[in-house]
């Protein structure tokens, strides 16, 4: 236990954790929990696979067809996953109160609310990149095309979880709605479904991505120096 | 001299004062502006030489269409500024804008889309100033379900005001990047009537629609503005002078509270730099 | 030195005046001790004091500088426990003790043992903390606050869940802290046991 004489005393300017430290530690705790939880952060990979099953359920099967709405079913299918993935991302650690703990521990709260972030990237966003080639191919890609279809959606799904933050954090405290999030996030990523179905296509077709992925390469860099103020202010009003 | 201005503008009194005045000047302003725009525009104008008459609608759906930018726009600077400086006068102006901006995206969709069947022969086609103004649409309405999600006015306005800069900065985004998306797939647009090229007696009754259209926002800002600033200062003492009743109690607590503090105006930039 | 004034504290919560011009000075060594009935606003003030809920106004000062002025350095020296644990269900209590000493920077692995052992957790340590019951993980909120306690406390109703031996350790936590300098603000109903010169009491209505 630590003795208090003297070592808390006044003005002292106490040895305070870094940014850095405090976030390892943040990350290391989320993907623990995560990982113990697999059944719940693996639930939005399964609705991305069962969406994007259902467009050539709904068309003729023809690959040649499926072809052509691959892109848009892809993408939809990310949103739509990452939208339910959200949900994850505050809700639980305001509810036991370990949220207000992290705004409490003399450290910059908008770090650690970015640690956060990509945690939840790494766990929800990383392996529907990683299974979208599987349902690409399912819908008529050619193998050629997967390079590009995985550049475009790391970068997609990059800006989609900081984008999604903001309007997780705004939303925090709400009833389980899910609709609330989906009307706030959505036009505000509307940019990345475009260029992201657009770098796709481009990849199915053969031709070269570059233009629409530098596009979305710059989305989620503003999204990385933008959004951050963002979500700590949106959170910290959800905490009062 | 300004920050002393600026103060005496965010006190609510002052500003409640104030938008009375102004309100009948801004209103007489945008019923003369329009009907002299009117005027000029379905009558002395000549017909567009590829759209006949048709075109005329856009005497009333440009003037939407740049508003309902400029609403968003207006809604959002007020709204970091009530956020920033913490005034309840920048709060009360957000939430004023936002359903009027709504209704102007709406009546310009719906001139829009009039606009189009007689030119596409379709209601919609996707065509970049549509989508944009729908993509719009959708931000308001998603800033007004956000401030209905909040029992508390204050945690309303200040996430309201976070989302609105959010949204301010990703607009020109979203319209650009809707503007490219349509070149590729060359859906034909004749919104545009090649404005450069328009003839003055086209140019200058758009030019009162617009300046009409403006004076109308204004005038339906500042009433609705009083009204919200009414509900957010509903227990200080100034709002018996002005409306000759006395304070409300506050509920359940018995007894008259102190002045609000907030009536005294704005305070200091908060460390919301800190804060982060 | 570690004292902590309010001066005019004055907050709304939508329409309702939760805080009528609060205000206090606390020493270093002491004991803030608020009380009142439910909905008075004990928990909006302890919050507030955190910094968590912002103030309409008034200044809260630390160490006789204003705490707003650098939030950040105040946090580090300050030690929340909220009504919920501030702890992970799906981990144990020992990783949520070095996950909190870490997350401050303050990780010596013996002491958390020492923690768990004088808040009587030593052999549910590994288990998670969602199968323990709700005093055991108090108790494991109280190790936590052992371990990472700055200067001041702030404790809203600590002895909620705890049996009588649990809150005869509490008094004994808060006394051990008061006599080592530090200052605590805490809402009970419960009797503190501490001697008048510790203790400051504050009713809201």
């Amino acid at each position: 236990m630590r003795p208090e004489n003297g070592e808390t005393s006044v003005g002292d300017i106490q040895t305070r954790q870094s940014l850095a430290g405090a976030a390892m530690a943040v990350m290391q705790r989320d993907l623990r929990l995560a990982l113990r939880r697999s059944g719940d952060t693996l639930q939005p990979l399964g609705f991305f696979v069962v969406v994007t099953t259902l467009f050539p359920l709904a068309l003729d099967p023809q690959l040649s067809l499926l072809r052509d709405i691959a892109p848009a079913a892809l993408w939809v299918g990310a949103l739509l996953s990452s939208l339910l993935a959200l949900d994850l991302l505050f809700r639980e650690d305001a509810q036991d109160g370990t949220l207000e703990q992290l705004a409490l521990c003399g450290v910059p709260f908008a770090g650690l609310l970015v640690a956060k972030t990509a945690v939840h990237w790494l766990m929800t966003g990383l392996p529907l990149v990683l299974v979208a080639p599987l349902a690409a191919t399912a819908l008529g890609a050619p193998i050629a095309a997967v390079p590009g279809i995985i550049a475009a959606l790391l970068l997609g799904t990059v800006a989609l979880s900081l984008i999604g933050a903001v309007g997780a954090g705004l939303t925090m405290g709400m009833k389980r709605n899910g609709s609330l999030l989906a009307l706030l996030v959505l036009p505000l990523v509307a940019p990345v479904l475009i260029f992201g179905a657009r770098a796709t296509a481009l990849a199915i077709a053969g031709e070269s991505v570059a233009a629409p992925l530098y596009l979305l390469g710059a989305m989620a860099v503003l999204a990385a120096t933008l959004t951050p103020w963002a979500v700590a202010a949106a959170v910290r009003i959800g905490l009062e | 001299m300004a920050w002393v201005w600026f103060h005496r503008f965010g006190s609510p009194p002052h500003f409640y004062r104030l938008a009375k005045r102004l309100t009948p000047w801004f209103g007489w302003s945008a019923l003369l502006l329009c009907v002299a725009g009117l005027i000029g525009g379905l009558v002395l104008a000549p017909p567009d030489f590829r759209q006949g008459d048709g075109f005329r609608i856009i005497y009333v759906h440009a003037p939407d269409a740049w508003l309902s930018e400029m609403v968003y726009v207006t809604m959002a600077v007020s709204a970091a500024v009530g956020l920033i400086w913490r005034m309840n006068v920048g709060h009360a102006v957000a939430a004023g804008c936002a359903t009027i901006g709504a209704s102007f995206t709406v009546v310009a969709l719906a001139t829009g889309m009039l606009w189009g069947r007689p030119m596409w022969g379709t209601y919609w086609e996707w065509d970049p100033r549509l989508t944009s103004e729908l993509l719009l649409l959708f931000l308001y309405l998603g800033y007004m379900g956000l401030r209905s999600g909040f029992d508390d006015v204050g945690r309303a306005d200040r996430a309201s005001a976070v989302l609105a800069i959010v949204g301010v900065v990703n607009v020109p985004i979203i319209h650009y990047s809707v503007v490219w998306w349509n070149s590729l797939h060359q859906a034909a647009s004749v919104m545009k009537l090649g404005r450069p090229n328009m003839p003055a007696s086209m140019l200058v009754p758009l030019l009162m629609m617009l300046a009409g259209f403006m004076c109308y926002f204004f005038t339906l800002l500042l009433i609705r503005a009083r009204g919200e600033i009414l509900l957010r200062e509903r227990t200080a003492h100034w709002i018996a002078a002005v409306l000759g009743t006395a304070p409300e109690d506050p509920p359940e607590y018995g007894g008259p509270s102190p002045e609000h503090p907030a009536s005294r105006g704005p305070l200091p930039p908060s460390s919301l730099a800190h804060r982060v | 030195m570690n004292e902590l004034t309010a001066d005019n504290l004055h907050l709304w919560r939508g329409e309702q005046h939760v805080l009528r011009g609060i205000s206090f000075h606390l020493a270093g060594g002491q004991c803030l001790q608020v009380t009142g009935p439910n909905g008075a606003g004990k928990t909006t003030l302890l919050r507030a004091l955190c910094g968590l809920v912002p103030l309409e106004t008034g200044v809260v000062r630390w160490c006789g500088r204003d705490v707003a002025a650098d939030l950040i350095a105040y946090h580090s020296q300050i030690d929340y426990l909220a009504h919920d644990n501030g702890l992970k269900a799906d981990l144990s209590a020992a990783e949520n003790l070095r996950f909190a000493a870490r997350l401050r920077g303050r990780l010596q692995p013996d002491e958390i043992s020492a923690a768990l052992a004088r808040t009587g957790i030593t052999d549910a340590s590994e288990v998670l903390l969602r199968r323990l019951s709700a005093g055991q993980r108090r108790r494991v909120a109280l190790a936590r606050l052992l371990l990472t306690g700055g200067a001041l406390w702030v404790l809203d109703e600590p002895g909620a869940n705890l049996d009588q031996r649990g809150q005869a350790l509490l008094s004994e936590l808060i006394e051990a802290h008061l006599a080592g300098g530090g200052s605590a603000v805490v809402a009970t109903h419960h009797d503190l046991q501490l001697p008048p010169t510790q203790l400051l009491s504050l009713a809201l209505q």
